[in-house]
């Protein structure tokens, strides 16, 4: 190679250049598209730790100055007097929740076992838009619906209806008359996280093998009897997943529950009374929270607290759920 | 002989009485949504008039007098679409890459699992976080700090959900493009992106209508302002926003506006999800079957 002649060396290198760097400059380019996106994909896991971080940080000042017992099990909330009990908060958020998901859990289970075993393929195709739509209409018109259509309704009805049979059963005694409170924020948020529910339930139900049904079937077994005992049992953990997944999401709701549940800061007694859940608090009083000391501190605290709490759940479910779907494709 | 005949009913009663459950849990469902369409156009619709969206409030306009909410239109259509323009940003790049080279192993099951955690993350609490992150960089409550933050809401869910139709795209047209001698860069950018333009477009208007629907999280960072945004460093208002503080006044007429700008709103986010579906029929001609 080294003895030919140079004119020769220059033609044949001319012709040579083009095509090798073509291609090593389209996997240069490759591997430094690759390097880009491993980054960027690297975000989200990034981001969820950063955000936890940074709550950490900012309610450190309250979290140092008190006992966790005391802010957790604390039952005053006087920022001036420098009071910080969480706990009315933290039981409006849990009341408002499981009001919402016992409200929603049975009608979802039901419409989702509907669709996937009974429905024809045209009520199929008809339900997934409208569960869509529910899904897409924004927390802020849910609130205002609630305001005009759910608070009179307990206001109207149910209270009435509980005052005069169910009165003297603990949950469900009427102290206050105004439909502002957990029962309307529940059924606010039960309509809310049906879509998620039923979507993620429609999932799980449909990773069981349609030889099971039909061996059930075969032998005599009505559909119900083969959902009860060849479908149901297969899919209960994906069937607790997508509850957990529900309330984690009825958890963080803001300006729909806020705007129906009264927001008195006191440990309800009864599904009528008034609430104030943590995403409440920290939205009504985001205003105030640099004027007072330690408050801000407080709100960022309460939003880690339910940050945690979320954390928790969602990633049980998604794990239980992540397992139940690759089910299906493998 | 006549205790079989008598549980061979009762099943089959029980069998018609749970159809008829789910029926009406269906009926229970679908017709919520109706009832509140329903409630929002018949509060809504009488208060809708052209003055409120083509002015903005006008003094004394949270008392009852004259004015409209063309600042929070205008104000959520920039904000979301800013944030979606952000998101998309990061997100097409993750789920590109959680196709080509990640597929189902280890780190894609991770980072799908962080897509889904964050999406679980309320906004309110991407809010606060939003939040401490302008106190820590000096940013006031403006247009930019709500666009940051909306893409933080945005991103799992368009990503998630760009990645559930990428995923299912069929392996033969990525080997038969790798097999020509195409990067994985290539592919991605010239054979997925355009095959799934669709399931993309989908995916983008989803986390458009989202952002646009979301209060919680721009509260504490995209501030309000009666004027119409004219820089990404002022506050802005929100459509959201708008009908939570207009409810908030004791006027009637003013809460009248409310429950209008909320038919507004369910208007813009009813016709993005429609028109998702319409785009993402129309472009599915264009992709091989």
């Amino acid at each position: 190679m080294n003895e030919l002649n140079p004119s020769a060396i220059t033609i044949e290198s001319e012709g040579r250049d083009d095509r090798p760097s073509v291609a090593s400059q389209r996997s240069r380019r490759d591997r430094s598209a690759r390097r880009v996106f491993s980054v960027i994909t690297l975000l989200p896991i990034f981001l969820i730790v950063v955000i936890t971080l940074a709550l950490v940080a900012r309610s450190w000042p309250i979290l140092s100055a008190y006992p966790l017992k005391d802010l957790i099990l604390g039952n005053i909330w006087k920022p001036d007097d420098k009071l910080f009990g969480f706990w009315p908060f933290i039981m409006g958020t849990f009341w408002v929740t499981i009001v919402g998901v016992l409200l929603a859990v049975p009608p979802c289970i039901l419409v989702a076992i509907y669709l996937t075993e009974y429905a024809h393929s045209l009520t199929r195709s008809t339900a997934k838009p409208i569960l869509d739509l529910l899904a897409a209409i924004p927390p802020v018109v849910y609130g205002v619906w609630g305001l005009l259509a759910i608070v009179p309704f307990v206001d109207q009805v149910l209270a009435p209806f509980s005052e005069r049979w169910l009165n003297n059963i603990p949950l469900f005694t009427v102290n206050q008359p105004t439909g502002f409170g957990i029962l309307a924020g529940g059924i606010v948020l039960a309509v809310m996280i049906a879509p998620l529910i039923v979507s993620v339930l429609y999932e799980i139900f449909t990773t069981v093998p349609n030889d099971l049904r039909h061996a059930s079937l075969a032998v005599g077994a009505t559909r119900w009897q083969t959902i009860r005992s060849v479908v149901l049992p297969q899919v209960m953990p994906g069937i607790v997943a997508a509850v957990v997944l529900g309330a984690s999401r009825a958890l963080g709701e803001t300006i729909a529950v806020l705007m129906v549940v009264g927001n008195v800061a006191k440990v309800p007694t009864s599904i009528f009374d008034a609430a104030y859940p943590l995403p409440a608090l920290i939205a009504n009083n985001y205003g105030d929270m640099m004027s007072i000391p330690l408050y801000d501190a407080a709100l960022l605290c309460a939003a880690l607290v339910l940050l945690v709490v979320i954390l928790i759940f969602n990633i049980l479910s998604t794990l239980v759920l992540q397992r139940m779907l690759e089910r299906k494709w493998a | 002989m006549g205790m079989k005949k008598n549980r061979w009913q009762r099943r089959h009663l029980v069998e018609a009485f749970m159809q008829l459950l789910m029926r009406l849990s269906l009926v229970v469902v679908a017709g919520s949504l109706g009832l509140i369409l329903w409630t929002i156009i018949v509060r809504g619709l009488p208060a809708l008039t052209w003055d409120m969206i083509t002015q903005s409030p006008k003094g004394g306009f949270y008392m009852g007098k004259g004015g409209g909410v063309l600042n929070a239109i205008l104000g959520s259509l920039y904000l979301a679409g800013g944030g979606t323009l952000l998101a998309l940003i990061f997100s097409l790049p993750i789920a590109l890459y959680l196709k080509t080279y990640l597929g189902d192993s280890k780190w894609g099951r991770y980072v799908r699992l962080s897509l889904d955690v964050l999406w679980g993350i309320p906004s309110i609490v991407y809010g606060a976080f939003g939040f401490t992150l302008m106190l820590a960089i000096g940013l006031r409550a403006s247009l930019l700090a709500g666009i940051i933050v909306l893409a933080l809401v945005e991103l799992p869910i368009m990503t998630r959900a760009m990645d559930e139709v990428i995923r299912r795209m069929p392996a033969d047209l990525e080997q038969a493009a790798l097999a020509l001698g195409s990067t994985r860069f290539e592919v991605a950018l010239r054979v997925i992106t355009r095959q799934m333009l669709p399931g993309i477009v989908t995916a983008v208007l989803l986390a458009f209508g989202r952002g646009i629907g979301d209060a919680a999280s721009v509260l504490f960072t995209a501030g309000y302002t009666d004027r119409i945004p004219t820089s990404l460093m002022r506050p802005t208002a929100s459509l959201p926003l708008a009908v939570f503080f207009q409810l908030g006044t004791p006027y009637p007429e003013v809460q009248q506006r409310g429950y209008a700008s909320a038919l507004l709103l369910t208007i813009i986010v009813l016709l993005v999800s429609f028109g998702s579906r319409w785009i993402s029929g129309y472009l599915n001609k264009y992709t091989i079957k």
